[in-house]
């Protein structure tokens, strides 16, 4: 288990150290002088000189990086180059909205997901379980650029259940605006997360009703509803939610893709506006956060599943 | 010889991280349970799919060819027209014909989604193949480096390095590849591995077949079925990575037409024209909807292990 532990946390570390490699390494593959590239062709020479400073870029590579590093590892992103404001505070600002969106779709696909497996798994090609699995498996095909505008033709300005696109009401004017504005955009995001669980946990679920502690159940005389969830659906749960740290990715792209079209402040719409305003160090500077957020997340979410579920350990 | 029949094998331990990713990513073979196990019939939907899929990419091949409106002609006597004998999908705020927009917009979506996943299966199924059957210190390293590929959040460091790269179709098909290149390489190198102990590769190697010989003769037709499968998906989910590059404005650039730069371009005018979003959309969902199934399906007839469920 510590063996395992550690194994882990090495692989973090390594892991960690190429991701801060290739974010710092972005910077280089801009064509030209970086500094004219940055900051455009306009810009007075003591700004250059202080981004050359920043960057180092007139020290050899491993240098900067480290003095990259050293910046960064202290809580200093740079400064956006069109707003002037800290990267940092960008960040701070842009990434509660994207937790926030991921949190309320995760809450919305759960259930959802784990009530359809649950009906479908329990009398498997019958009418309900192949509506459902056909269902999901159109729905693999579309992807949430799709999903969003779609959803935004309907429920927004046809039927006017949900506010527009720039509505955005931060959390702290008041709770039930933001949430309002919110839902839209995490439906949009369940949908992806609700096709993928639905279809894990539906074959998880008829391949453990398969095996034998399954038929010694209900030879006892156990109820199919006791069967399914005491027997059938706590062995699937770990695995259910397991692949719900791997479904972080397409989160991510999703967020991003409501974000940009919804025009919620998250870090997608910060990022799209930065590359669009070629703002390249807020670029580099969500990314670097992104990546190291999801990395971390996952080694917590295996860790978690390591002390819950010894035998992940074991080998 | 090589035998076609031989099933492949339930991966390896150490491979479960990938295939978790890899049901994840295709919501895994739900459809095998439907099918009946023992006998392997394809349907006739596989082929409406199969047949869908080949008219897509003729078409976008031969477009020129065909009597189609030029896809940037601009006629700003029919702006934001609907559906009409004259234009079969109505025209954008430009007076550019949809039909053809669409069907010339398929040529992007095809050859980033085709085009990576070759580069992907050049880089990593390569790099696989040779890990699965050397073993040893080459296979540790590209092991190791894959999960370290694996573990980075594709979207954000391919949104990144598109922003600071550059967005020629080229320029995203190399970097699309190069992402796709580590779960190719983990399919590849899992079912060589189960391959190479196998006693036909034994036997050729015991009568002083080369390694070249035994990968390219012995080895290579049996993964191959199985490879092919997985890509169609592959090319789904690389097509989808476009569109979401494309939806933010980050894929190939206006006015060339693809698909997710046209729901884009579509997005501002969803209240007076949704057509404009629709068609594309619906473009894409059936070519994925086909690519899907028809990947799925070969998966499941290539994969005796899913049969037994």
């Amino acid at each position: 288990m510590a063996k395992y532990i550690t194994k882990r946390f090495v692989a973090l570390v390594v892991i960690l150290f190429f991701i801060s490699l290739g974010t710092f390494f972005l910077v280089h593959i801009l064509p030209g002088d970086p500094t004219v590239t940055i900051l455009g062709p306009n810009d007075n020479a003591q700004n250059r000189a202080i981004l050359l400073h920043q960057l180092g870029l007139n020290k050899p590579l491993w240098d900067q990086y480290l003095i990259w590093i050293g910046h960064v590892l202290s809580g200093d992103l740079g400064q956006s180059y069109v707003t002037h404001q800290a990267v940092t505070s960008v960040i701070a600002e842009a990434f509660p909205i994207d937790i926030e969106l991921i949190i309320i779709s995760q809450l919305i696909a759960f259930p959802v997901a784990i009530v359809l497996a649950l009906f479908a798994a329990r009398r498997p090609n019958k009418t309900f379980d192949k509506v459902a699995t056909t269902t999901t498996f159109a729905g693999l095909a579309l992807p949430p650029f799709i999903v969003a505008p779609l959803m935004v033709i309907a429920f927004s300005i046809h039927f006017h259940v949900f506010p527009g696109p720039a509505s955005y009401v931060p959390i702290s004017q008041n709770f039930w605006t933001n949430i309002d504005s919110m839902l839209l955009p995490s439906i949009v995001l369940a949908i992806g997360s609700i096709v993928i669980y639905y279809r894990l946990l539906r074959n998880d679920l008829i391949a453990t009703l398969q095996e034998e502690f399954i038929t010694m159940a209900r030879s006892k005389g156990m109820t199919d509803r006791r069967v399914l969830l005491k027997h059938a659906f706590r062995p699937s749960s770990i695995s259910l939610l397991a692949s719900a740290g791997i479904n972080i990715a397409s989160l991510i792209t999703g967020a991003f893709v409501v974000e940009f079209l919804l025009q919620l402040p998250g870090l997608g719409y910060e990022l799209v506006n930065a590359i669009n305003q070629r703002d390249y160090l807020v670029v580099q500077g969500i990314v670097l956060v992104v990546a190291v957020a999801v990395v971390v997340l996952n080694f917590i979410v295996d860790f978690f599943f390591s002390v819950v579920d010894p035998r992940i350990a074991r080998d | 010889m090589t035998d076609r029949l031989v099933p492949v094998e339930p991966q390896e331990a150490g491979t479960t991280i990938s295939t978790r990713a890899v049901d994840a990513d295709v919501g895994g073979t739900a459809a095998a349970l439907t099918e009946a196990p023992a006998k392997k019939r394809l349907g006739w939907f596989f082929w409406v799919c199969a047949a869908w899929i080949a008219l897509v990419i003729l078409t976008a091949i031969f477009a020129g060819l065909l009597p189609l409106k030029d896809p940037l002609y601009q006629d700003y006597s029919a702006l934001n027209q609907g559906p009409s004998g004259a234009h079969l999908l109505g025209t954008d705020d430009l007076g550019r014909d949809i039909f053809s927009r669409v069907i010339y917009g398929a040529r992007v979506s095809l050859v980033i989604g085709f085009g990576a996943i070759l580069i992907g299966l050049a880089i990593g199924g390569t790099l696989g193949i040779m890990s699965g059957y050397l073993r040893g210190k080459f296979d540790t390293i590209t092991n190791s480096a894959s999960y370290v590929f694996l573990a980075y959040p594709a979207i954000v460091a391919i949104i990144a390095i598109v922003a600071f790269w550059g967005n020629a179709w080229w320029q995203i098909t190399l970097i699309l590849g190069v992402a796709a290149s580590p779960i190719l390489y983990r399919v590849v190198r899992a079912s060589t591995l189960s391959y190479s102990t196998k006693e036909f590769v034994m036997s050729a190697r015991a009568l002083g077949a080369t390694n070249w010989r035994i990968l390219t003769k012995e080895i290579l037709p049996n993964v191959l079925p199985a490879i092919a499968s997985f890509s169609l998906i592959g090319v789904a989910t690389v097509i989808v990575l476009e569109g979401s590059l494309a939806f933010l404005g980050l894929s190939v650039q206006p006015p060339t037409p693809s698909w997710g730069n046209m729901i884009n371009e579509g997005r501002t005018e969803l209240t007076t024209d949704p057509w404009l979003v629709l068609f594309p959309a619906l473009a894409i969902f059936f070519f994925l909807l086909a690519l899907n199934f028809v990947g799925d399906r070969l998966r499941q007839h290539f994969d005796v292990t899913v049969g037994r469920l």
